[in-house]
């Protein structure tokens, strides 16, 4: 190891001010202060590479980055839960102010007022998009936030099992079984043309729309929820809900959804933030954080973190949830981009997506060899069966320089998944629609 | 309370805080779009679609004005000293986020074929390889997408090895009373039942409460190390012996990792399973509340039940990512927080493992310096030499509260210590410097604390009121709870 204090450029103790300090501590080096630490297992060699100089290192990760066949370079039609939006270029610089990327959760509310008024805003604007009475301060993602609505209904009804719709994103079904399961609440699956409730059923959970881009009947799924006592849980793409009727106007009683649609990078997986809303009469029950308005000494207008009372920090093993760090930053990303985009242009950006995804599923279904297996309304996204595996058409078309749809082969024959948002041009789906045209021949 | 110089009229200053509805006219905007470029296609029926969403209408000047103003209302590390304990407030460097914004990462989708994203992939399974190597154990899912969740993750591993070997009776957890809330709270998430277990007078885990509880129905001890007393817990190593012995396994809980980083690893102590905060030890940005992560690092005999998707190299030399056999599942909708897991990958690598001694050992002494220091104006709990951070108990003046320290503090620019935090200490102060705060920084902590000091000797009720000079004064939390105002509405202005 170098003791010199210039291997690190964010440690500022130079040798004199070590020794200063040291002597006021009363050792005689830094060592001495790993005392209590058994000799046996001190300095036991760490099997890192040598440091790397900024210069070299930006280098070296940009050419790793390069390694992917990504978005940036390619037209990507891939989408089954992460979607490409276009973000305005205001977003990335404000949102990572020093001020709000570098700040903790906000504990001390006189000096986090910035946080806390921007989880304000998140907390109304996507209750307003979801059509919700509520809004927590937001989730680790989609999936997640789904998962502890299923907690939330089991508590809310008393009740221990969950029905999830077949239709519903396996990844998501995966979740809330992880966190379910290990509470002794069974999750069962169940089709959506006549989905079995039991009298133990807390909940039933659907997704609008749904993991095969379909509309299905939320009136009719809320409804046949509330006869059994259960609630109606909806897992929604914020992006849709500018166009199409949001949850609370079914009824639904608990409504999550993936933030990452509201122009948030895909990343390869996160971090995103899980949109979480639910009636008003269930605060109580609320998993996270809620930030609420209150006043100061002075009469003047504040947030603070409130409810605190459900939370780990309080209430330890009878916590509503253990969550602590969550996805804030994320969740003013959201927050940014509802504000620019407004209700005019969130709108044009949904029916822009519907209008693309239409015309490149029409092209594609003239198709020789193609066809779409579902006949259900669409938003952006829909199935297609091709003439031949989608693995081998996924492979083709990456050939051609386009990422293609998700293998949905499992469930329909030579099935692929397509997404197509704004950010699609024709001439993008056109050149798809040659691509697939070419590997059927 | 007395108005700053220069301070903004009180009804200027409430119009800057308008929130985005109220300032919003119809026939504003803040994006350009792009007409569609397609044939129109026919729309669905009209009862399918809304005609009721509000959301503001504001330009993109008016975004960046309120959205800075805003900024400005936030302590932070770039602002100020953040001396929170239990939280590693450390510098952020801006060398990862330049990376993690670079497009062929941040454009890369997780759903994507194995072969389109090499270099997501490699990027992962260098990670794991650092992490594993940190913590000294040999498996690693770096899926969880937070601390807390890495906790969860982490004992749902240790229960499902214990379900595997015919031990599902086994479903009592011991928790120190130190340790952090999340703790019990991931427990009971977990299936577990939670018994609390005391502390020594010296600040160690009490063995002999470990000893009667460890029996047949023993699942396993949560154990924090160092503690969040800031010490190395001396009886750590045998805690974990008594409790194999009894047919339990141990999670660690690596929140305060920071004090260890090449000095020992926490997988040496017989720790089975450990979680990381990246958004602690790794340098990642904390974001005013997230995103972090909270990857988890396992024994062999752990290693099949780890949460997935986990990135593995093949024979070949390229990467792939595979759940474990006996996988206890996925923990969220996609492959893990990559941007933050990249950021973390950065910071390692420029600082090397070299770095890492220089952090633990910098992080240590301006802990133990602040002690040395501090130690004449607080009542110290456990008189001993610190690891990362050190907890003092603000019972020395009448008036001089952690509550009021704290509050104070602030308008001296400083951030407030974790307060009241951990339960065992009352009137809990907890101080954590980390490495990158300078020795001028901490004087000048040092200095603040014995004006403030000398202010509640002279004026037992002058730090009740306390802050002054911040945005705000103190807010009405009870007020929030009672009714609670949780989003704008039409009506509520």
């Amino acid at each position: 190891m170098s003791d010199s204090p210039l291997t690190s450029p964010f440690i500022p103790n130079t040798d004199d001010d070590r020794a200063a300090m040291l002597a006021e501590v009363g050792a005689s080096a830094v060592e001495e202060l790993f005392g209590d630490i058994p000799e046996r297992f001190r300095h036991p060699g760490l099997g890192l590479p040598a440091p790397v100089p900024e210069m070299e290192l930006r280098a070296e990760m940009t050419a790793l980055a390069q390694r992917n066949f990504h978005a940036g370079e390619h037209p990507s039609f891939l989408g089954a839960g992460v979607y490409h939006h276009f973000c305005p270029a205001v977003v990335a610089p404000l949102v990572t102010r020093g001020e709000f990327l570098t700040s903790y959760t906000p504990y001390q509310p006189e000096v986090s007022q910035g946080t806390l008024q921007g989880t304000f805003e998140f907390q109304t604007l996507t209750a307003q998009l979801f059509g919700m009475e509520v809004s927590n301060a937001g989730m680790y993602d989609g999936a997640s936030s789904l998962a502890e609505a299923a907690l939330m209904a089991c508590r809310v009804t008393k009740r221990s099992r969950v029905a999830v719709l077949d239709t519903v994103n396996p990844h998501y079904v995966d979740t809330v079984r992880f966190y379910a399961q290990p509470q002794g609440i069974e999750v069962y699956e169940t089709d959506p043309a006549s989905p079995e409730l039991q009298p133990e059923t807390a909940c039933l959970i659907s997704q609008y729309p749904n993991f095969f881009g379909c509309l299905e009947d939320s009136q009719a799924l809320t409804d046949l929820a509330h006869e059994q006592g259960a609630l109606a849980v909806m897992s929604c793409d914020p992006t849709a809900l500018a166009m199409y009727k949001p949850p609370g106007a079914f009824g639904a009683d608990i409504a999550t959804g993936e933030g990452q649609a509201l122009g948030i990078p895909p990343s390869f997986g996160g971090p995103y933030v899980g949109i979480f809303t639910c009636r008003q009469e269930y605060v109580r029950q609320l998993p996270g954080r809620i930030a609420g308005r209150t006043v100061d000494t002075e009469g003047r207008t504040g947030y603070v973190l409130t409810l605190q009372p459900r939370e780990q920090h309080i209430r330890r093993e009878h916590a509503t949830s253990n969550i602590c760090t969550s996805t804030a930053l994320i969740g003013l990303w959201a927050t940014m981009y509802l504000a620019l985009m407004g209700k005019q242009g969130l709108r044009h950006v949904a029916e822009l997506c519907y209008q693309k995804a239409h015309y490149a599923a029409s092209r594609i279904a003239e198709l020789p060899g193609y066809g779409l297996p579902l006949d259900a309304p669409f938003f952006q996204e829909f199935v297609v069966s091709g003439p031949k595996p989608a693995a081998e058409v996924g492979a083709a078309l990456e050939q051609r320089g386009i990422i293609g749809g998700l293998d949905v082969s499992r469930r329909y024959p030579n099935g692929m998944l397509f997404c197509v948002t704004e950010v699609n041009t024709r001439d993008q789906i056109d050149r798809l629609v040659d691509a697939l045209a070419e590997v059927g021949r | 309370m007395t108005s700053m110089p220069g301070a903004p009229l009180r009804e200027e200053a409430h119009n800057r805080r308008r929130l985005l509805m109220e300032r919003s006219r119809p026939g504003r905007t803040g994006v350009t779009l792009p007409a569609s470029d397609v044939p129109p296609q026919l729309m669905p029926e009209q009862t399918m679609l809304r005609d009721d969403l509000q959301l503001p209408e504001v330009t993109e000047g008016e975004v960046v004005r309120y959205f800075t103003h805003l900024s400005q209302l936030n302590f932070s590390i770039d602002t100020n000293f953040y001396p929170l304990g239990s939280c590693t407030m450390k510098y952020n460097p801006k060398l990862n986020e330049a990376v993690a914004a670079t497009s062929g990462f941040a454009l890369a989708h997780p759903a994507q074929p194995e072969a389109q994203v090499q270099g997501c992939l490699e990027a992962v399974f260098r990670l794991q390889t650092y992490l594993q190597e940190v913590s000294g154990l040999p498996s690693a899912s770096l899926a969880p997408l937070a601390g807390a969740q890495g906790e969860l993750a982490g004992i749902l591993t240790l229960r499902a090895a214990l379900d595997a070997r015919g031990d599902s009776n086994r479903r009592k957890m011991l928790i120190p009373d130190t340790a952090h809330g999340t703790n019990p709270a991931s427990a009971a998430m977990a299936g577990f039942q939670v018994v609390s277990i005391p502390s020594t007078s010296g600040g160690d885990i009490d063995l002999d409460a470990v000893r009667a509880e460890a029996d047949e129905t023993l699942a396993g001890v949560m154990f924090t190390q160092p503690t969040t007393l800031g010490l190395f817990d001396r009886n750590a190593v045998e805690m974990c012996r008594i409790v194999h012995e009894a047919g339990g396994l141990v999670y660690g809980d690596g929140a305060n990792m920071n004090a260890l980083l090449g000095r020992a690893k926490l997988g040496h102590f017989g720790f089975d399973v450990v979680h990381m905060n990246l958004h602690k030890t790794f340098s990642t940005p904390h974001g005013g509340g997230g995103p972090g992560a909270g990857p988890i690092c396992v024994t062999e005999a752990l290693a099949p039940f780890l949460p997935g998707p986990i990135a593995v190299q093949r024979d070949d030399g390229s990467y792939g990512s595979e759940m474990p056999a006996h996988t206890i599942g996925r923990c969220g909708g996609a492959q893990g927080n990559f941007g933050v897991l990249i950021r973390a990958l950065t910071y390692i690598s420029l600082l090397g493992g070299e770095g890492m001694l220089d952090i633990s050992g910098n992080a240590v002494l301006n802990a133990n310096y602040l002690l040395a220091r501090l130690r004449p104006l607080f009542e110290l709990p456990y008189d001993r030499s610190v690891m990362h951070e050190v907890v003092f108990a603000a019972r020395k003046r009448p008036g001089a509260t952690a509550l009021n320290v704290s509050k104070r503090l602030l308008d001296h620019g400083f951030h407030a210590p974790t307060m009241y935090f951990p339960l065992v200490v009352p009137e809990a102060l907890m101080i954590e410097p980390t490495e990158t705060e300078s020795k001028e920084t901490l004087d000048s902590f040092i200095e603040t604390l014995e004006r403030i000091d000398a202010e509640a000797a002279a004026d037992e009720d002058f730090l009740r009121s306390a802050p002054y000079e911040t945005p705000i004064s103190r807010l009405d939390e009870a007020r929030a709870a009672r009714r609670p105002e949780l989003r704008w509405r039409p009506d509520n202005e």
